[in-house]
C-alpha cells in the first residue's frame, strides 16, 4: 500500500515535472516591447508615463512569469510609422520580443499591426485612436484596448447634439487619426439629427490655430469639433478661449482630450469642456489606489493610455502565466476568453475583431472654484454603457468577421 | 457680401490680419536670425529653442517669483541673452573661421540639449501662461473679433522691428556692427573691440528670440517644442529675405505671415508647406533672397 502511494506521488511528480518542462517561453523569456513617442506631441499621453505602468506591472509579476524572465524592451517611434515598423521587425527577428504595446498615434499601430501578423506576434494597442484598427484594419494578433475614435464620438458627440449642439464645424488633423475621428462623429451627429457645415483640415503639428477658429467662427456653427488631440488640440482650445468663441455662444468640443491636456491648460481655460474617457483616477477605490501607486512613481497622475497600458500588460502576463507559453495563438485565445476585470475596467472584454470593450464615461471639466487640488479635473456625468460606446459586432467592418 | 472665390470679404480680412499677426512673429525671429547670420556669419539653429527659452523665462519669474509680464518682457530677454553671450563666448568663439557647418552642428546640437532637458523636466504638454490682465478681453471690429493681446503683439514687434533697424542703419553703434561684418580686422586697427562687439550682437539676436518667446507665452502653451515647430519656418523665411538682410527679414516675416494665413483660407493642408515653396521659387530666381545683396 505504503508503495503504491509512493509510486503514485512519483508519478504524478513525474507528470508535473513534464508539464513544466513542457512550458515554453520563446528565447526562454517572455519580452514585452513598447513602441511609444518618448519626446514629442503625445510623450505626456503616452511616452515615459506608459512605460512606467509597464514597469509597474512586471514588478508586481515579480519580474516572472513561472520560471521565465518577463523583459521590457522601450523604443521612442517619434510618432512615425516607418520607424516604429522597422523597430517591431528588429525586435522580432534579433531580440525575440514576444508582444508589441502601447503604439500611440494611429499610422504607427496600423503599420506595426502588420508587422505583428508577418511576424507572428501580438499587438497591445493602448495608445492609438481610430477604429479602423478593429474596423476594416482588424488582424487576429491585436488588441485595441483604452478607446477608439468611435466611443469618443458616441460619448461627447451625443452628449452635445442632445445640449442643442445641432449644426458642427471640425479642425481636424490632417491625418489617418484626425479624419476617422470627424468620419466617426460626423456619423454620430448625423445619426442625432444634426448637421455639418465644414471642416478644416489642419497640419499635424499646427502651431497657430486663430486662422482655423476664425473660420470656423465664420461659419455659424455651433460647435467647434476638435478632431486633433495633445498639443493640437490644447493650442486650439485656448485660442478659441482667446478670440471670444465660448463667450459669443459656440461650444467647443474636445474629442479627444486626456487629463495632462487639462492639467496644461488648467482649469481657467478648460472649465466647462466636456470630454470622453475610459478611465479617470478619481473614480473608485482602486482606480484611486492604482494611480497613487502611479503618481508616488512618476509626480503625475495617469492618463487613460497609461493606466491601460498597465492593465493590458497585465492581462497578457495573466494569460501567459495560466498557459505556461507565450505561444501567440494560444495567449490571444485565452486573453479573449478572460473578461478584464481589475481597477480600469470592470467586465471588460476582448472581441473577436479585437476591440477590449468596456464602459466608458462622459466628463466635463470642472470650474477652478469646485476643484480641490490638482489632479482634481473631472465631473463624471455619465458611464456610457460599453456596448453603446463600441458598438454592437455585428456591425463591425472588421473582415475577419465575415468570413 | 461680396465673396473672393467663394470665401466671404470679411473672412478674408479677419484671415490678413491674423496672418500679420503671426507675421509678427515670424518678423522678430527672423530678425534675430538676419542679425545674427550678418554679424557673426553663424546660422543659429539654436533660435528656436532660445525662443522656448524666452517663454520659460516669462513662466518662472511669473510663477516662481511673482514677477508679472510687463517685467518677464524686459527680464526674460536680459536673462536669456546673458546666457546667449555665455554661449558665443566660451562656444561659439572657438569656431571662428572655421566652415559655416560647424556653428550649425553647434547651435543645433545646443538646441536638441535644452528641449530634451525641458521635455524631461517639465513634459510637452507645456504650463500654461495667461494673458496680463490689462490685455484680456477684445474688441469687435465688425468682420472679426480682435483680442487686445494679438493687437498688442502686433504693436510691440513692429516697435522692436524698427528700433533694432534704427540701431543697426543709422547709429554709429550700427555703423560699428557693419563695419565689423565687412572686414573686422580693419576694424579692430582703428581700436574697436571687435569680439565684444560680436559677442553684443550675439546676445542682442538671442534676446530678441527670448522677446518674442514671451509674447507668444501666453498665446501658445509654453512648451518645450513651441521653438521646433516654428524655427523651420523662420529659417525659410531668413532665405526668402536674404540672408543678413536687417529690413529684408522684417518685411519678409510679415509678408510670410499674410501668405500663409490665406493659405490656411484656400487650402489649409498645404499651410505647413506653401512658405517653402515660395522659398524654391524665390531661389530659382534670385538666389541671393529678395533683399540680399546679388553675390
Amino acid at each position: 500500500m505504503k508503495v503504491l502511494k509512493s509510486l503514485a506521488l512519483g508519478a504524478s511528480a513525474l507528470a508535473f515535472s513534464v508539464g513544466a518542462a513542457q512550458a515554453q517561453f520563446s528565447g526562454d523569456a517572455v519580452k514585452i516591447g513598447i513602441l511609444t513617442d518618448m519626446s514629442a506631441t503625445y510623450s505626456d499621453v503616452a511616452g515615459p508615463g506608459t512605460v512606467a505602468a509597464a514597469e509597474m506591472a512586471i514588478a508586481d509579476f515579480g519580474g516572472k512569469v513561472g520560471n521565465a524572465k518577463i523583459e521590457l524592451k522601450v523604443a521612442d517611434h517619434q510618432n512615425k510609422a516607418d520607424i516604429a515598423a522597422n523597430k517591431a521587425r528588429e525586435w522580432a527577428d534579433v531580440d525575440g520580443v514576444d508582444v508589441f504595446a502601447e503604439l500611440v498615434t494611429t499610422s504607427v499601430a496600423l503599420a506595426v499591426n502588420e508587422v505583428a501578423v508577418q511576424k507572428n506576434k501580438i499587438s497591445l494597442i493602448t495608445g492609438s485612436a481610430s477604429s479602423d484598427i478593429t474596423g476594416k484594419a482588424c488582424t487576429p494578433n491585436s488588441v485595441h484596448y483604452v478607446y477608439n475614435t468611435r466611443a469618443m464620438a458616441v460619448g461627447t458627440g451625443t452628449a452635445v447634439v442632445k445640449e442643442g449642439g445641432a449644426t458642427w464645424f471640425f479642425l481636424t488633423a490632417n491625418y489617418a487619426f484626425g479624419e476617422n475621428l470627424e468620419r466617426d462623429v460626423t456619423k454620430i451627429v448625423q445619426a442625432a439629427g444634426g448637421k455639418v457645415l465644414g471642416s478644416a483640415k489642419h497640419p499635424f503639428p499646427a502651431s497657430d490655430f486663430s486662422s482655423f477658429i476664425l473660420q470656423a467662427q465664420a461659419s455659424g456653427a455651433k460647435v467647434i469639433g476638435l478632431a486633433n488631440a495633445g498639443a493640437d488640440t490644447t493650442n486650439a482650445i485656448k485660442a478659441a478661449h482667446e478670440f471670444g468663441v465660448v463667450a459669443a455662444g459656440q461650444k467647443v468640443a474636445g474629442l479627444l482630450v486626456f487629463i495632462s491636456d487639462i492639467h496644461s491648460l488648467g482649469l481657467n481655460v478648460a472649465k466647462g469642456l466636456q470630454l470622453t474617457t475610459g478611465f479617470y483616477w478619481d473614480r473608485d477605490e482602486d482606480s484611486r489606489a492604482w494611480s497613487k501607486r502611479f503618481f508616488a512613481k512618476t509626480g503625475k497622475m495617469p492618463t487613460m493610455v497609461q493606466a491601460g497600458t498597465y492593465s493590458a500588460v497585465t492581462h497578457y502576463l495573466n494569460a501567459v502565466k495560466a498557459l505556461g507559453t507565450d505561444d501567440t495563438a494560444k495567449v490571444m485565445a485565452k486573453m479573449k476568453e478572460t473578461p478584464v476585470n481589475d481597477f480600469f475596467a470592470k467586465g471588460g472584454i476582448i472581441r473577436a475583431d479585437g476591440g477590449m470593450i468596456h464602459d466608458m464615461y462622459l466628463a466635463e471639466v470642472k470650474k477652478p472654484e469646485e476643484s480641490k487640488g490638482p489632479w482634481d479635473y473631472y465631473k463624471i456625468l455619465r458611464t456610457i454603457p460599453a456596448e453603446e460606446a463600441y458598438g454592437s459586432l455585428s456591425d463591425s467592418a472588421c473582415p475577419l468577421l465575415k468570413k | 457680401m461680396a465673396d473672393i472665390l467663394g470665401v466671404p470679404v470679411q473672412v478674408l480680412m479677419g484671415q490678413l490680419l491674423i496672418g500679420l499677426i503671426n507675421g509678427s512673429f515670424y518678423a522678430v525671429l527672423s530678425l534675430g536670425l538676419a542679425v545674427i547670420f550678418g554679424l557673426l556669419n553663424i546660422v543659429n539653429f539654436a533660435h528656436g529653442a532660445q525662443y522656448m527659452l524666452g517663454a520659460f523665462a516669462a513662466w518662472f519669474l511669473l510663477n516662481k517669483l511673482g514677477i508679472n509680464y510687463w517685467g518677464a518682457l524686459i527680464l526674460a530677454p536680459l536673462m536669456v541673452g546673458a546666457f546667449g553671450v555665455v554661449i558665443e563666448r566660451f562656444l561659439l568663439r572657438r569656431l571662428a573661421g572655421v566652415d559655416h557647418l560647424y556653428g550649425l552642428l553647434l547651435t543645433f546640437g545646443l538646441a536638441l540639449i535644452l528641449e530634451g532637458t525641458f521635455v524631461h523636466t517639465f513634459g510637452a504638454s507645456g504650463q500654461p501662461y495667461a494673458a496680463p490682465a490689462q490685455l484680456t478681453g477684445g474688441i469687435n471690429l465688425g468682420f472679426m473679433f480682435l483680442p487686445w493681446y494679438r493687437a498688442w503683439v502686433v504693436a510691440a514687434s513692429l516697435f522692436v522691428c524698427l528700433g533694432t533697424w534704427l540701431l543697426i542703419e543709422r547709429t554709429k553703434f550700427g555703423a560699428y556692427l557693419r563695419a565689423g561684418t565687412e572686414n573686422p580686422r580693419l576694424l579692430q586697427a582703428f581700436g574697436v573691440n571687435v569680439p565684444l562687439l560680436i559677442t553684443i550682437a550675439y546676445g542682442y539676436g538671442v534676446a530678441l528670440a527670448a522677446f518674442a518667446g514671451v509674447l507668444a507665452a501666453p498665446i501658445f502653451q509654453v512648451s518645450p517644442l513651441m521653438g521646433s515647430n516654428l524655427i523651420i519656418v523662420v529659417f525659410a523665411v531668413v532665405v526668402i529675405g536674404g540672408m543678413g538682410s536687417i529690413a529684408g527679414s522684417i518685411l519678409t516675416g510679415l509678408a510670410m505671415g499674410v501668405v500663409e494665413g490665406l493659405t490656411k483660407v484656400f487650402w489649409p493642408e498645404a499651410s505647413a508647406t506653401v512658405i517653402f515653396v515660395v522659398m524654391a521659387i524665390v531661389l530659382v530666381l534670385r538666389p541671393a533672397g529678395l533683399f540680399g545683396k546679388q553675390a
